[in-house]
């Protein structure tokens, strides 16, 4: 800030705008019209947050075959009327229903009697708590929207996902490895025997001779992510395979990229009307699911990696290394290594029950990819079992030491088990049917198959869960301490600064005004903390104004009362800058360093902070413009 | 206020026993107990419940152990029907070893079914699991934060004011934040992220008392040529008193507010703004005041860089 001479005939104030002396305390018309211009638009995007919103179940098609029409409304509506639950409004659009409802108590009702008659036998749609807008449709042609609650107002879940880059890391490299074996056999090029070629994050295959490194060196040419050099070691050729740091890098964004989509997926089918599923720094995954009433199940089906194999059976001849040995109804059955298929190649998968027994049963659809390739082993395989393979990766924990200090050490188990066995009659191709799972089972290993394999495993390393009770008991709350907060400080003003006070008073009820809007169109998330950031704001938002009279007070001792007002509103104005910039330095520090509740406070504080210098400076001058301004006045009563 | 003459300096002598006992008191206290920390800096799990009726938090814990829930601590939270669990990492258990090795963040869930099992028509109100990895990086960061907003603060003094400003300024701010803190130990309050953001709305909240002093001290110095600093600081103290105590109230309504109708989940974010605004309100008036004395702040410390606003007659801004 440049503080030069200053010649006072040259004195601006915050608009620019000269005051003429003899004019004193008085705006210029254009300069009230701003103002109240400024008002009335806040208060237009204030407005949407008085419109409390219906409890409501949303329906959405989880088959983009299967839209959402008439005749869905139509069995939606005979569903609830057999069960005695009034609808208030429906409301259908392109890919959703929104059926409103009475009651909190009637919204639970009516997603589960929804959810039993449309999903009766295939899981096809999403039936989702949700909260209908009742914002009038001209506010809403303008862009008027209330401010999102947070979870801890409005209930539901919040996950922070770690996901494990060294497991996934490490199963990358021994895949590539498995490849470059293949490779090397399929071209009949000779290595030394030898189990581990994998270290870290270098694959080291050792061969007999120069020849066949070289011969190795150009078969295997169609692995780019790697870094290939020429080693000896212990005296024999050994082509190395680095992987690079920008090749990690790359591979961690598809990871956490296909992890997200997957994850989307899965959240899709919880019934929760707004998930939220988001990449938060190098290797973490924010999942919010608001108003979503079991958790439990929520964590469950986030967390869960489940993926089918299929397999042939092995034959008698089969050399060792190919086989693995499984299980299977009280005996072992020797199955191929090498995989038919697996569960990324399918493209749809529904839980169903089979006619003949009743049993569930999973109906599988694969991919083009995946249907050529089944087609093509079955069809020179028929009369041989083929076995499918049911895997899980179940998350454990173990304590381990690192520099003398015990830590927590995140880890999952691959759990394999085989649920069918089963000859081949004839070709397969793209459709068939998996039994020999419960019925649990058999609804996960769908869901999971339709919404995608995890690419790395993850472990949930922060989980806040509010329950729709509390929820509702802090907004309750949050907003009896605004409303007593503010009673408060509009009576003190009042009874204290009496004509100013009023001004006082109609510039703060503005500030609340301005603020909600603001936070409004930012699209900014209500938080409790964020609610007491607004009674603090309300609280310290007076002390402008306070400042500003008390050197009008202190003018008033030495001056007339309209040189008074006009020397105490330009001399408080420097120190109530100074004060404020410092807060809000404050404010940003906590918003780009803090988070959940510290982001949702300093919001608030931030926002708070501007509004506050706005009306204490302009709107508490217009008013006492219009009070006082340009009128002869003997004494001022401050 | 106009027209109170009250000799602040002349009793900065008892001001600095006092801040000096405060400081002592608390510092002590943080040595010795420590803080009590929440759920989100120390990792775990956290259950609360609603029970609809009255239940004896030991009846719970006991119950729980006999479960093979360990080292868990049950109390009321807000009303007698409900009930606050917090459990730390299960390191084994003899019962079900291989489910709750399964995962850490189920602890909640099973904990709340195992209670459910026991108490029909039990509502689950909030559950929070906190990893001890995302535990210490939220402590870290929150220390970083208090750290930076310090700094921040001393060079945008020292900028608009001088160093003995800037100083003051920051030993008042650190004076306010280790007197809370302080409190927080002394009573084993819990300290979670919520108490974290009140701490720096303190920061920001005594800042702003701090500043507004500060700027009248410099005005002052400016216009008042033949006095000597001790007087030149007790009339503006004396002058921006009614300014510093109807803020201060303002304030203390709003978080009296807070306190009443806020509920369990803000009262710490109530309970140590509203110390801080207290001792906020103090510290602008003896802490700041008295390091500049204790610098030797004069005159001419503040004419150097703006010689022409003896008259200060500067309303001009950028």
């Amino acid at each position: 800030m440049s503080e030069g001479p200053i010649d006072p005939s040259e004195q601006t104030t915050l608009l620019g705008v000269a005051p003429r002396r003899g004019a004193l305390n008085k705006f210029p018309l254009w300069q009230y019209v701003l103002i109240a211009l400024v008002v009335g638009i806040g208060a237009i995007y204030a407005a949407p947050n008085l419109f409390q919103p219906d409890p409501a179940v949303q329906v959405r098609s989880l088959d983009s075959d299967q839209a959402i029409t008439q005749g869905t409304l139509a069995r939606v509506e005979a569903a609830l009327k057999k069960d005695n639950i009034q609808i208030l409004d429906s409301a259908l659009d392109e890919d959703s229903l929104i059926v409103r409802v009475a009651s909190d108590e009637a919204q639970l009702r009516a997603q589960a009697t929804i959810a039993s008659a449309l999903n009766a036998r295939d899981v096809n749609y999403v039936v989702a708590l949700s909260q209908a807008s009742n914002t009038p449709q001209w506010l809403q042609d303008m862009g008027g929207k209330p401010m999102s609650l947070g979870l801890d107002l409005f209930g539901g879940a919040h996950f922070l996902l770690q996901v494990n880059m060294q497991e996934y890391l490490k199963g990358v490299m021994s895949n590539s490895a498995e490849g470059m074996r293949d490779k090397l056999i399929q071209e009949r090029i000779r290595f030394s025997p030898g189990k581990d070629w994998v270290k870290g994050q270098v694959i080291r295959i050792p061969f007999r001779d120069e020849e066949s490194r070289a011969a190795a060196k150009d078969a295997l040419v169609d692995f780019p992510d790697f870094l290939v050099q020429d080693r000896e070691v212990a005296g024999s050729p050994v082509l190395q395979f680095t992987i690079t740091e920008d090749k990690i890098r790359g591979l961690e964004d598809r990871a956490i990229s296909q992890n997200l989509t997957s994850l989307r997926k899965r959240v899709d089918e919880l019934g929760v009307s707004e998930p939220q599923v988001q990449r938060l720094g190098r290797s973490r995954i924010v999942v919010d699911l608001p108003g979503i009433q079991d958790s439990a199940r929520a964590k469950e089906i986030l967390n869960k990696f489940a993926n089918l194999e299929f397999r042939l059976e092995a034959l008698p001849n089969a050399r060792k290394s190919q086989i693995e040995t499984y299980p299977y109804q009280g005996r072992e059955q020797e199955i191929m290594r090498r995989n038919i298929v697996t569960g990324n190649n399918v493209q749809d998968a529904q839980q169903s029950f089979d006619p003949d027994t009743s049993q569930p049963q999973v109906s599988i659809e694969l991919d083009n990819e995946g249907g050529r390739k089944m087609n093509a082993v079955t069809k020179d395989n028929v009369g041989r079992a083929m076995a499918i393979l049911f895997i899980e990766q179940k998350p454990r924990v173990r304590k381990v030491m690192v520099d003398g200090e015990e830590v927590e050490e995140f880890y999952s188990v691959e759990d394999k088990r085989l649920i069918s066995v089963a000859n081949i009659q004839s070709a397969l191709g793209f459709n068939f049917r998996i039994t020999g799972l419960d019925l649990r089972e058999a609804q996960d290993l769908a869901l999971l198959l339709r919404a995608g394999a995890l690419a790395a495993p993850m472990y949930i390393v922060e989980e806040r869960t509010v329950g729709a009770q509390l929820g509702d008991e802090n907004i309750r709350r949050g907003w009896q301490s605004v409303a007593i907060g503010f009673a408060l400080v509009l009576v003190f003003m009042l009874f204290f600064y009496r004509g100013f006070g009023v001004a006082a008073n109609v510039a703060l009820t503005v500030n609340l005004t301005l603020l909600v809007a603001i936070m409004s169109v930012l699209g900014a998330t209500l938080t409790l903390p964020g609610i007491a950031g607004i009674v603090l704001t309300v609280g310290m938002a007076v002390d402008a104004n306070v400042l500003i009279f008390s050197r009008i007070k202190e003018e008033l001792v030495t001056n007339p009362p309209q040189q008074a007002i006009q020397a105490g509103f330009d001399r408080a104005l420097l120190t109530i800058t100074d004060a404020n910039v410092t807060t809000f330095f404050v404010a940003i520090i906590l918003l780009s360093i803090g988070s959940g509740p510290v982001r949702g406070f300093a919001v608030t504080l931030a926002v708070g902070i501007v509004t506050s210098m706005f009306t204490a400076i302009l709107v508490t001058r217009a008013l006492v413009n219009l009070m006082y301004g340009g009128r002869k006045l003997e004494s001022l009563k401050i | 206020m106009i027209g109170s003459k009250f000799d602040f300096m002349g009793r900065r002598g008892i001001a600095t026993v006092i801040s000096g006992v405060l400081l002592i008191v608390s510092v002590g206290s943080l040595a010795i107990s420590g803080l009590n920390l929440g759920l989100d800096f120390t990792g775990g799990s956290l259950v609360e419940v609603g029970l609809g009726k009255e239940v004896e938090p030991e009846e719970v814990r006991q119950y729980l152990t006999g479960k093979g829930f360990n080292n868990g601590t049950v109390q009321t939270f807000g009303s007698n029907t409900e009930l606050l669990i917090r459990m730390p990492p299960q390191p084994s258990d003899t019962t079900d070893e291989a489910e709750i090795a399964a995962s850490q963040a189920q602890l909640g869930d099973n904990i709340f079914q195992t209670l459910s099992a026991q108490y029909p028509g039990m509502v689950l109100r909030q559950s929070n699991y906190v990893g001890p990895a995302v535990g210490d990086e939220l402590a870290n960061d929150g220390g970083l934060a208090l750290l930076t907003a310090l700094i921040v603060v001393m060079f945008y003094i020292l900028m608009r004011f001088t160093k003995q400003f800037s100083v003051g300024a920051v030993v008042a701010l650190a004076h306010d934040v280790i007197i809370v803190l302080g409190c927080f130990s002394l009573f084993q309050w819990t300290f979670d992220l919520t108490v974290l953001a009140a701490l720096l709305a303190v920061i920001g909240y005594s800042l702003n008392d701090t500043i507004v002093v500060s700027d009248r001290i410099r005005e002052n110095f400016r216009k008042i040529r033949k006095s000597a600093s001790v007087d030149i600081i007790n009339t503006s103290l004396n002058q921006t008193l009614g300014r510093t105590l109807v803020t201060s109230m303002t304030t203390l309504f709003v978080l009296l507010a807070l306190l009443l109708a806020g509920g369990e989940v803000i009262r710490g974010f109530a309970s140590a703004l509203s110390i801080g605004v207290v001792i906020g309100t103090y510290s602008s008036i003896y802490v700041a005041a008295n390091v500049l004395l204790m610098m030797n702040i004069s005159r001419e410390d503040l004419l150097v860089p703006e010689p022409e606003q003896d008259s200060n007659e500067d309303g001009s801004y950028p």
